[in-house]
């Protein structure tokens, strides 16, 4: 194809009317063309316009579907080298979703803890309340802190988990739901990371998909934290690469 | 929440989709649902016009808000407007799954594209919306016969160009200049600037 040929093509790539060749030779034309190159944007917003004018009215379901749909979808992270296992950032700082969880985890206090946690088997129903009774206090405190800030990250995996830090109170939550267990005779711990040092934070109940883990110890000094699957009991430092890690909100 | 995104060059109150966008590549999912809201009709539309099916036009516009989400923080506003980077994504996969499928069948029948084209939704009430396409048709009607033919088959039909020289049985060379010249009148009257 000749440049005077390519040259014309503008429209028809802006059209996505070429086919899978014709639209390379272009591309590399268009590069080392400018006038070319503003053209085809100038057109390509003009296709946009056509595109505008043909809006219809979305299903009402298709938004719910969407809106789902993206919690399990990593972003692309431009600049940064892609951390394998490191969860999608997902700074979103929200106020009002404490309280939301507060008063879930006051249900679980009164109820035992569960009615909150659909899938826990009865018999840890006993123990479950033991254990709640002595950090849903804590927990609690964390969720309804005047300025406790929250951060929903998807995990891979499908599960998501929302990390609440009240600097005032010093202390964060891990609420984490659809947690896949970990394999046998292994545990979930939890890390604060202060500045790529892990220090211990507990460890998550390996019988429950959905839970709410008061992390053990100061935020002072972590700016996010890690999750990683180790032996049962937990170890002093992480033996595995992280499960996934994330930035506390600011 | 509800508020009005302003996906055009009007001024309006709601925040510039490229704000939102600039949101939802920190992993914001509140902006992202703004961001549905303002963009979810307009690709559903372009879909829409080149798959017919409606059924496969809601699985492209899933994938391709899936994608938006997925790749924002890829763009860069001085690439082009954000309405703009997401209908030529929506365009794009629509044209993609168009030509993946046999779609000799349906383009057979040459006549009844050309019949029905373009498909305007006359159901959506949404005011900047419907400014948009009644500007757009106006445009489209200062194109000789054979732009507008060239033109519609190619974006709204997903054609390629040498399909759209067959349809309307002219030599390659003068549809891609009339894809050419067409765009470039539509681009004047609709005083599009990059």
């Amino acid at each position: 194809m000749t440049t005077t040929d390519l040259h014309r093509l503008t429209g028809a790539y802006a059209l996505h009317a070429l086919s899978d060749t014709e639209n390379t030779a272009f591309e590399r034309h268009l590069a080392g063309c400018e006038a070319c190159a503003q053209e085809t944007a100038e057109l390509s917003a003009t296709a946009a316009r056509m595109g505008l004018a043909v809006a219809t009215t979305p299903p009402a379901g298709l938004r719910e579907q969407v809106l789902r749909r993206i919690t399990t979808v990593r972003q692309e992270t431009p600049g940064r080298p892609a951390q394998a296992l490191a969860a999608r950032p997902g700074p979103r700082t929200r106020r009002l979703s404490r309280w939301a969880l507060a008063a879930c985890l006051a249900a679980a206090t009164a109820l035992g803890g569960t009615a909150l946690w659909q899938h826990q088997e009865a018999e840890d129903a006993r123990a479950q309340a033991r254990r709640a009774a002595r950090t849903t206090d804590g927990i609690a405190a964390v969720l309804a802190a005047p300025d406790a800030r929250t951060r929903a990250t998807a995990l891979a995996g499908g599960a998501t988990a929302t990390v609440v830090v009240s600097r005032g109170q010093d202390r964060a939550v891990f609420v984490v739901s659809g947690m896949t267990s970990p394999p046998g005779g292994k545990v979930y711990q939890l890390w604060f990371d202060e500045d790529g040092t892990m220090r211990p934070a507990g460890l998550m109940d390996p019988a429950r998909s959905d839970q709410a883990v008061l992390l053990r110890g100061s935020v002072d000094g972590a700016s996010g934290m890690g999750i990683t699957v180790e032996p049962d009991g937990g170890s002093k430092e992480p033996t595995s690469a992280p499960v996934a890690v994330m930035t506390f909100p600011s | 929440m509800k508020e009005a995104v302003h996906i055009g060059r009007n001024p309006s109150t709601g925040p510039a989709l490229e704000e939102l966008l600039a949101q939802v590549a920190l992993g914001d999912e509140d902006a992202f649902a703004g961001v549905y809201d303002a963009v979810a009709g307009p690709v559903l539309g372009v879909v829409r016009a080149v798959l017919r099916d409606q059924a496969q036009s809601e699985e492209v516009t899933q994938e391709v808000l899936v994608e938006v989400w997925r790749t924002a923080p890829r763009y860069r506003t001085d690439r082009g407007t954000a309405i703009n980077w997401i209908l030529t994504l929506a365009h794009r996969r629509a044209v993609d799954r168009v030509r993946s499928v046999d779609a000799a069948a349906a383009r057979d029948h040459k006549a009844a594209l050309l019949d029905r084209l373009p498909e305007y939704d006359e159901v959506v009430e949404h005011v900047e919306a419907r400014l948009e396409r009644e500007q757009v048709r106006r445009c489209v009607r200062t194109l000789t016969e054979l732009q507008r033919q060239a033109v519609t088959l190619a974006y709204y039909r997903g054609l390629t160009y040498r399909e759209v020289a067959e349809a309307l049985a002219l030599p390659l060379g003068t549809v891609k200049t009339r894809l050419r010249d067409g765009l470039i009148r539509l681009r004047d009257c609709l005083g599009v600037t990059a």
